[in-house]
């Protein structure tokens, strides 16, 4: 069946309506943007997000200077940050760092770093920037509690945090078309029971929920199965929302007279519901997905950050957030705090997403 | 007399209302709306007959009781003889192919998403009438046949004017090669000068295809000119119906004379003596015992309370149904 040539003229009409949302397209490229990080984390970070240094930590970021002025005082474009001069302080047990002229490390694209493989195929140790010498190390954002970079965790945290706002609302979705679904279709006792179980869920606090979920895994629960389970735990109430959402859209469209024309041409249920009811809400429902997603970062992070979301050695946003949460840390590296930001930037970026595709949803409303 | 094709006999159909909790309290029964209170007809093939009534009174709730959109609480709708609810035949697509019904609303009864060729191929698709590459050809065949040029197969319904939708709906119930046509308030949407393009050409789709239609409406005039024969219902029970000339110009039951003369004449001439109606329509949760009308009706009496009059057939004009008919013509 040549479903999508069928269809082309509603998504071309719903492109058309977002392309004036101008926020909400901004959304959709920092979204890509940031989905392109996940992606080629490995590529795109510097260094090795677990590579510790006993003696950088806490290194304060450095900055990127691009001209190299030699001993006859002539300058030449040669991009490079300046290493450390280390002083520690005996007393308080702590280091203090100062950037030292004389000290310069050469930054250069498509450099050799720690292997990988790409994509999880093809190995390989070039990464986008980085030091030229490999042995060299960098610290745009400034380096952590055990002088890793700051930087290249955060990049790597970015595939943890958006995939499980992907997967945590994959779940939800189909829980919540299904119910919801079902609640609208068949209404009746059905109905009643799904909105009251929707109600219970909604009613409970949702932090003290997850916590006690989240404590039900035990410590030695392998960190991919806990990625799981975490997302298992946002869905369950992730999909009332949604679950809601569906059942208004059907509720409406059951009564459409084009509905019925379609149940007195014959069309069987599944039909009906596939070929004449879908297209009417499916362009709906992607926009509320598209803002549901946001939820599951934050309430990944909250409960990353809280301790009792993803452990060590998982990255994601909240784990990193984690090492920001003693007052030392804030007065001495405010830069632990980079992540947050992301957080921020991330989810507002979906938001205005999710906000644009919700008002091109319906190209037919004016 | 010519062939039934569909015979309606003593149809009544009753929603339940669910029940307050003061009610459950209390212990009374559930309510019912009693849409349909024993409704018999007769569809010829190749007629229209026209259903008008005033609103509420139950005209589209017969047409969805055809198409089985509604099961009926009692009595039987007979297609060629055959019970349309009977459980052999619940489940057979074949029936619904051959009744097709058109909706009052063009902005509703045509899926937004899909493109009038779409429209017009799915009904075809699901019976099967056609194989895959023979759809376009009849696509092409229905838009031609509805006057709509063969480009509008490419145009989603919001292209079209509410006239042109509701020819995209007449062609879709047409794919079919139906028998039975039922117009639910088919044109009251549209403005007037759309109306009688769209009433003729149904009316020519009608004789050149050999088509029965029903055709429910409360535009007096309208019905008048399509139908043949008319039938006036009144609470959901046929009070009269009949050959349409004769019903419009001579109506014989005291609520079709009523209704009629609320029509507006086009005869500045034509102050005319009116029927007026007191009161209003009775809840249809709370039908009046023996003749429905009798608490308007000018002429009741103590028999109009108790007994329900039944359809009688009169001399040189339809059926009737009421006791005093016979008098009420003889006053007049």
């Amino acid at each position: 069946m040549a479903h999508n040539a069928d269809y082309d003229g509603q998504w071309r009409l719903i492109w058309r309506r977002f392309r004036k949302h101008k926020l909400g397209f901004a959304g959709l490229l920092v979204t890509a943007a940031i989905y392109l990080v996940a992606v080629f984390a490995e590529f795109l970070a510097p260094a090795d997000p677990n590579a510790i240094s006993p003696r950088n930590t806490y290194a304060p970021p450095q900055s990127l200077h691009f001209f190299v002025t030699d001993k006859e005082g002539n300058s030449s474009f040669q991009p490079h940050v300046l290493g450390y001069k280390t002083k520690i302080d005996y007393d308080s047990g702590r280091r203090t760092f100062e950037e030292n002229p004389h000290k310069v490390i050469p930054v250069g694209f498509f450099v050799k770093g720690h292997d990988y493989k790409l994509l999880g195929l093809i190995p390989t140790e070039r990464h986008l920037f980085g030091p030229v010498k490999s042995r060299d190390r960098i610290y745009l954002l400034g380096a952590d509690r055990l002088g890793r970079d700051v930087l290249s965790r955060m990049i790597y945290g970015t595939r943890v945090s958006m995939s499980i706002g992907l997967v945590g609302v994959t779940l939800s979705l189909v829980l919540g078309v299904l119910l919801g679904g079902a609640s609208g279709y068949f209404g009746g006792w059905v109905d009643l029971v799904v909105q009251r179980v929707i109600e219970f869920l909604q009613s409970l606090p949702s932090i003290p929920l997850w916590i006690g979920l989240a404590a039900a895994i035990p410590a030695s629960t392998p960190p991919v199965q806990t990625y799981l389970l975490i997302t298992v735990i946002l869905s369950i109430i992730g999909w009332t929302g949604l679950a809601r959402v569906v059942r208004g859209k059907f509720l409406s469209l059951k009564t459409e007279d084009f509905v019925k024309a379609a149940r007195l041409d014959g069309c069987s249920v599944p039909r009906v519901l596939v070929r004449h009811m879908m297209p009417s809400f499916a362009s709906h429902i992607i926009a509320v997905v598209t803002l549901a997603i946001p939820g599951m970062i934050v309430a990944e992070t909250s409960l990353s950050f809280l301790g009792i979301g993803l452990q060590q050695p998982v990255v994601s946003w909240g784990v990193l957030l984690q090492e920001a949460q003693n007052i030392r840390a804030i007065s001495t590296a405010p830069w632990l705090f980079w992540p947050g930001f992301m957080v921020v930037v991330a989810v507002l970026a979906l938001n205005f997403l999710g906000d644009g595709l919700r008002d091109a949803a319906d190209p037919y409303a004016t | 007399m010519s062939e039934a094709v569909l015979e309606i006999n003593d149809l009544s159909l009753a929603f339940p209302i669910s029940r307050s909790l003061a009610d459950w309290v209390a212990g009374r029964p559930g309510k019912v709306v009693r849409a349909l209170n024993g409704v018999s007809l007769q569809l010829q093939k190749g007629e229209t007959l026209g259903v008008v009534g005033e609103s509420g009174c139950g005209k589209s709730t017969l047409a969805r009781c055809i198409v089985r959109l509604y099961e009926p609480t009692s009595g039987s709708v007979r297609h060629h003889g055959q019970d349309i609810f009977d459980a052999s035949v619940r489940g057979d697509r074949a029936y619904n192919r051959r009744v097709q019904m058109m909706f009052q609303d063009p902005f509703s009864s045509l899926n937004p998403r899909m493109t009038t060729g779409q429209i017009l191929s799915e009904a075809l698709r699901v019976h099967e009438m056609r194989s895959e590459d023979q759809i376009p050809e009849r696509v092409a065949e229905l838009l031609d046949l509805v006057r709509l040029p063969q480009d509008a197969a490419e145009k989603l319904p919001h292209e079209f004017s509410g006239g042109q939708r509701q020819r995209i709906a007449i062609a879709r119930a047409l794919a079919v090669e139906p028998e039975i046509l039922i117009a639910d308030e088919l044109v009251s949407a549209l403005d007037v000068s759309v109306q009688a393009q769209v009433v003729n050409l149904l009316l020519e789709l009608q004789e050149r295809l050999g088509l029965t239609v029903l055709f429910v409406a409360h535009d007096l005039r309208l019905v008048r000119h399509v139908s043949n024969r008319v039938a006036v219902i009144y609470l959901g029970r046929i009070v009269e119906i009949g050959d349409s000339e004769t019903l419009f110009s001579s109506p014989s039951h005291p609520y079709s004379q009523a209704l009629l003369s609320a029509a507006p004449s086009m005869d500045p001439d034509d102050k005319g003596q009116k029927v007026k109606l007191e009161g209003e329509l009775p809840s249809p949760l709370n039908v009046p015992t023996g003749c429905a009308f009798h608490q308007r009706c000018r002429f009741a009496d103590t028999r109009c309370h108790s007994e329900s009059p039944s359809l009688r057939p009169l001399e040189g004009r339809g059926e009737v149904a009421c006791h005093h008919v016979e008098k009420i013509l003889h006053n007049a």
